[in-house]
């Protein structure tokens, strides 16, 4: 069972506090193209201060490029968009100086050591040693990597690569940062780390901008959210309000001999889908097909709340995407 | 043209990040540095020079050891600021993505390069001083005015630093710099002066290679090292500062359109 506790706290903690209320983020109508094909298809985007905010898409559903767009590194075709009311591209730099940066790929410096590398990388703000040294402790700390300051970095793990990246992206103290699927190809354990990690700077508050595909990341961390599909904004909302809006409180998969349990009468109370051999139906009352699946035999089944990842398939359908 | 950013480049203090960014990771590498920066001319300036300088004698009425180490005090800045400006530089940009790390700071495409063509030119410096050197070792210097050619080889590796990172933006591997080596920078070896004065070529190739850019950096170097009077520097200089500034302005037109999309 899914625990959806965290993001009821999360939009308890953050009704109080937000002392300034413009966004951070606005964007009106932002499109991209590459060739013939269009990545961002008119996008608005308001982020506000002080939040957690996601991005959640399938594969080229023009989440990176939409980022990229918010730090002046992709020129856009259409649209206007302004970065703590600064109109970018124009300010770009400026507004740079004063964001963190966790790109989807890595990008750490292999001719350097762990500390190196946020020294050297705080150099291309401009910050001197002397303002950055005492903060490299700190980093380190926070990236649970205190002991291996004079590590190489291809002898670090993906997890620790990541947490370096993001004490990488803090060097410059930044009121956003924005997070390009920082938890893709980790372990349980190094995303459950990183995601403290962001809870922590999410109190902190600095605004968090991150795309995502996994739904638990997406319900724990993000007090909104836009769901993107083809470049183009499908919804919009808390976690707990999209799963209301979008899907039936409750969900039974049935995962073997679904062919006989379709026919049964207790279904039509259901919204059923297949996939493959498994069947979901989603219902506000499973308790008659429930009975009924408890005393057949032979039947495998799940019962669970409807969560975010319902909403996703939903929204964006279940075929592949590449 | 569609596509590209033809804004002029404007490059701040952020290049000097990058071009610390370079020595802080040379600094470790020092000792093969050293080797290969005196090492080599050393063996060759040895081997031809005096070797060969037995059956060649004087060439432009200097001691072939003094014709040829100046000459090499040119090229061999061209070399290293060649090869840094495209397999270094390539290392960063596209397998290291340095420059994605970069760009995700305040700096831009015009500070990278900048910095970069400033790091071509330093390494350029490094191994001209060292033949220089080697050359006053073996007393082929002429005075006190060799040391302006110390300047002038620095203004050589900003020169075949930035027209490098022109061929490394449009590189897709590494492969693709046999070409430039094979097209460019090796006949300029052989032509500009190098080895042998250039009124010994052909007179129609005797204009060609005065449209190359080692051609003009021998023509400054040389005189200096020898201490001799030089011929035309403003026209030499100005080639130099020609090919330098409009190779980075193309340079930072290419890699914005690889990298800015
Ligand atoms: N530089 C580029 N040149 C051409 N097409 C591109 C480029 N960058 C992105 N695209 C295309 O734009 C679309 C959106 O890409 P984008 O990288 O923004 O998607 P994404 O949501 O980040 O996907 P993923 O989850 O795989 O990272 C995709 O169809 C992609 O192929
Ligand atoms: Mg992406």
């Amino acid at each position: 069972m899914r625990d959806v506790q965290p993001v009821q706290d999360a939009v308890i903690n953050n009704g109080v506090g937000t002392m300034n209320d413009r966004p951070i983020v606005r964007g009106l109508g932002l499109r991209k193209t590459f060739a013939e094909r269009v990545a961002v298809d008119g996008i608005d985007l308001d982020i506000p201060r002080g939040r957690c905010f996601g991005l959640l898409g399938p594969n080229g559903a023009g989440k990176t490029t939409t980022l990229r767009m918010l730090l002046g590194l992709t020129p856009f075709d259409a649209g206007t968009l302004t970065v703590f009311d600064l109109p970018m591209p124009e300010r770009a730099r400026e507004v740079r100086a004063r964001v963190g940066i966790v790109p989807q790929a890595d990008t750490l410096d292999p001719d350097f050591s762990v500390a190196e590398n946020l020294r050297v990388y705080a150099s291309y703000f401009g910050l001197s040693r002397r303002q950055v040294e005492p903060r490299i402790d700190g980093l380190l700390d926070f990236a649970n990597l205190g002991e291996r300051r004079d590590a190489r970095i291809d002898t670090l793990s993906g997890g620790m690569k990541r947490r370096l990246t993001i004490a990488r992206a803090l060097v410059n103290d930044p009121e956003l940062v924005v997070l390009d699927e920082p938890t893709t190809g980790l372990d349980p354990q190094a995303r459950h780390v990183i995601w403290s990690r962001l809870s922590e700077l999410r109190d902190a508050s600095k605004t968090l901008v991150l795309t995502t595909h996994y739904m638990e990341e997406a319900e724990r961390l993000c007090d909104e959210l836009i769901v993107v599909d083809h470049g183009r904004i499908l919804d919009r909302g808390s976690p707990r309000a999209l799963i209301k809006r979008h899907v039936e409180p409750e969900v039974i998969e049935v995962r073997g001999g679904a062919d006989a349990v379709i026919a049964w009468p207790e279904i039509q109370a259901a919204r059923t889908e297949r996939m493959g051999s498994s069947l979901y139906c989603y219902t506000r009352e499973p308790a008659p097909l429930l009975n009924r699946l408890q005393a057949a035999t032979g039947i495998v089944f799940l019962h669970r709340p409807a969560g975010l990842e319902d909403v996703f398939l939903r929204l964006t359908g279940r075929e592949l995407r590449d | 043209m569609a596509n590209f950013d033809w804004t002029l480049p404007r490059a701040r203090r952020g290049a000097l990040a990058v071009w610390r960014r370079n020595v802080l990771v040379w600094r470790r590498l020092l000792g093969p540095a050293i080797l290969m920066n005196f090492g080599e001319p050393l063996i060759y300036l040895l081997g031809f020079g005096l070797g060969l300088g037995v059956f060649v004698g004087q060439v432009a009425d200097l001691p072939y050891l003094a014709f040829l180490a100046s000459g090499i005090v040119a090229s061999s800045a061209m070399t290293t600021a060649t090869f840094e400006g495209m397999y270094s530089v390539f290392t960063r940009m596209v397998p290291q993505r340095t420059y994605e790390a970069i760009l995700a700071t305040p700096l831009e495409i015009d500070d990278i390069l900048a910095g970069e063509m400033l790091w071509c030119a330093t390494k350029g410096l490094m191994s001209g001083v060292a033949i220089l050197l080697v050359g006053a070792g073996l007393g082929v210097v002429g005075g006190m005015s060799a040391l302006w050619a110390i300047p002038v080889v620095f203004l050589i590796g900003l020169t075949f630093g930035g027209m490098a990172m022109i061929m490394t933006a449009l590189a897709d591997n590494y492969d693709f710099f046999s070409y430039y080596f094979v097209l460019l920078v090796t006949p300029m070896m052989m032509l500009c002066g190098v080895f042998f004065p250039i009124d010994g070529l052909p007179g129609w190739l005797q204009d060609v290679v005065q449209i190359l850019p080692l051609t003009h950096a021998v023509a400054l170097v040389r005189p200096l090292v020898v201490g001799a009077p030089v011929d035309a520097a403003g026209l030499h200089l100005s080639v130099l500062i020609g090919y330098a500034s409009t190779s980075y302005y193309l340079a930072v037109v290419l890699v914005r359109r690889r990298l800015v999309v």
